[in-house]
């Protein structure tokens, strides 16, 4: 690990009794949901890490508990180091603290994370879906999504596959 | 038909003043369909006479769910997805991309491929740059730079087309080194670019950096203070016009860039004009590291020689039988990466482009997630234009250089 990070993640471990493991010289730690408001509030006050770079999520359905991993990709410009948080959210209702509070950026990353994961960020300022249309079904990048396909229309069936087709039509 | 329904301000209650409710103000729409919002992009403004009260921009409209596709496609087929991401920057997305790959399998890149990636990153830079610049010009009323940075880009696409095959979706960067090694007219059609261009920047410059018309349009409109910027993840240009000296070519140097000699341009106004004249010292120290990066281009191959990533030459599949399996292997089923994840992130012409790369022990990505940098500096919008003109709006949003197609992914 880097020396300039061991101190960093002992800290978050003393405070919040995380774990972390290491792969290819990126360090993950994990903490528990309510605590990551603390936790980046720490490392952005204390640590100098002021960017947010990334916040996102992994599905591993079929499993439940957890069943993702809510990832949030932080930098600092002046220690110029990156560490991870990766925090663990059950599949029945999947919930974390919402962060916009202490980064703006998050306002627009949590509206993709509940439009493509359904996980919803409690205390959100603007809940609405961001890239999908409002009316969506369903959370596009969870795993249990089927993924589409445009059936290729050919001369001989192009008015059988059209009248199916799902686009707007006159 | 569908019905057309007129805008609600119940939806936007939480996000515009007081004043739209009463009828004070005006809601008005800019876009989808506006040529300066640089693609698909909706804004709706709440106007006082013609100040902007608030900008809620509107995005997804250029949606296409890269990252889920992706998780169906094999790590070599799935690099595909990623020119149709910024069209503007399809070498550095490759790069980004693949540079996740080369993390997570622990894949090596010779020197001349490291070499190559960097003099053609470089050049999709200025390529990317010359299609803001005119584009702005045009947003601005200066139609004439169109012409003239369209015609530079021209030339930097060719070089593309020569060492790809195609001019804008390359797919040229290849896991453990590029496609092939370029043709011999390579150098001679960069070292063309590399004279000329200087001096069509200069060309430039005398059009715009001093003219009274534009400059009043850019000076002191649509600033951004270094905190505010952090605060919003707002990287690139963009953010060194405020005043922070980031870019990851030096803070965390890849493929090489420690090894050429350029400065990171930085502003500390923070304003419109700010950012226009970070970008066109980019431009400079671009061409700096590719005439650096073709002088000590290094002999030698051009991919890795771990053939458990990377296919076998050609000729070798006739008369080696454990090249014919490699090959086989490889593009029926592609490569394992092993079950972790890896972050890994560039600068491109927009600013950090960082894949999360996730494997699952098989030939397919688990999940890969594009922190594209136009998302976030569109993000900084709505804070940024308010109490500003309507055409300044078309001015800021210019020198934000957003790619719809890297904001809706």
């Amino acid at each position: 690990m880097d020396k300039r990070l061991e101190p960093i993640v002992k800290d978050i471990q003393e405070k919040f009794s995380a774990t972390f493991d290491e792969f290819r010289d990126e360090v993950h730690v994990m903490v528990a949901p309510e605590q990551i408001v603390d936790v980046l509030t720490l490392l952005r006050d204390e640590h100098k890490f002021e960017l947010l770079s990334a916040l996102t999520a992994s599905d591993y359905f079929p499993q439940v508990a957890p069943r993702f991993h809510v990832i949030y990709q932080l930098s600092s410009l002046e220690k110029n180091i990156t560490l991870q948080i990766r925090v663990p959210v059950n599949g029945s209702s999947p919930k974390v603290p919402t962060v916009t509070r202490v980064y703006k950026v998050a306002n627009w990353r949590e509206r993709e994370l509940f439009d493509m994961f359904g996980i919803e960020c409690e205390g959100h300022p603007d809940p609405r879906r961001i890239l999908m249309p409002e009316d969506t079904e369903g959370h596009p990048l969870r795993k249990d999504f089927p993924l589409g396909y445009e059936e290729p229309q050919f001369t001989f069936n192009f008015d059988e596959i059209d009248l199916r087709k799902p686009y707007a039509k006159e | 038909m569908s019905q057309i329904e007129e805008v609600n301000v119940d939806q936007f209650k939480h996000l515009v003043s007081e004043r739209a409710l009463t009828g004070e103000t005006m809601l008005l729409n800019m876009g989808p369909q506006h040529p300066s919002t640089h693609g698909v992009l909706r804004l709706l403004l709440e106007l006082d006479g013609e100040i902007v009260v608030n900008c809620i921009p509107d995005i997804g409209f250029l949606h296409t769910g890269i990252e889920k596709n992706m998780e169906a496609k094999t790590y070599q087929k799935a690099e595909v997805m990623t020119d149709r991401l910024d069209y503007m920057n399809t070498m550095g997305n490759n790069l980004s991309y693949i540079m996740a790959v080369e993390k997570l399998v622990d894949l090596d890149v010779p020197p001349r491929a490291q070499a190559l990636r960097v003099i053609l990153v470089e050049l999709q830079r200025i390529a990317s740059h010359l299609v803001w610049l005119g584009t702005s010009g045009l947003d601005l009323g200066a139609m004439s730079m169109f012409l003239y940075c369209f015609r530079e880009r021209e030339q930097i696409l060719d070089i593309f087309e020569l060492v790809s095959g195609q001019r804008m979706m390359t797919t040229y960067i290849r896991p453990g080194g590029v496609w092939r090694d370029v043709p011999v007219e390579f150098e001679k059609a960069v070292r063309d670019f590399i004279k000329i261009f200087p001096k069509r920047i200069d060309e430039y410059e005398s059009l715009l950096t001093k003219n009274p018309l534009f400059v009043d349009r850019m000076v002191d409109i649509g600033y951004l203070s270094k905190e505010t910027a952090l605060s919003y993840g707002v990287t690139g240009p963009v953010l060194r016009a405020s005043g922070v000296n980031w870019d990851l070519r030096k803070a965390r140097p890849y493929m090489g860039y420690e090894q050429y000699d350029f400065n990171v341009p930085t502003r500390t106004e923070g304003d419109t004009y700010a950012r226009y004249v970070v970008r066109i010292d980019e431009l400079r120290e671009s061409l700096k590291i590719v005439e650096q990066a073709l002088n000590k281009l290094p002999m030698g191959l051009v991919h890795s020689q771990n053939r458990k990533f990377v296919p076998p030459p050609r000729s070798e599949i006739g008369t080696s039988m454990e090249a014919l399996i490699h090959h086989f292997k490889l593009w029926t089923e592609g490569f394992p990466a092993p079950k972790n994840s890896v972050y890994s992130a560039i600068e491109s012409p927009r600013g950090e482009l960082g894949m999360y790369l996730e494997g699952d022990g098989g030939p397919k990505p688990h999940r890969i997630h594009l922190r594209t940098p136009s998302f976030d500096n569109l993000g900084v919008i709505p804070e940024i234009v308010k109490g500003h003109l309507v055409a300044d709006l078309v001015a800021i949003l210019a020198s934000i250089d957003i790619v719809l197609g890297d904001i809706d992914r």
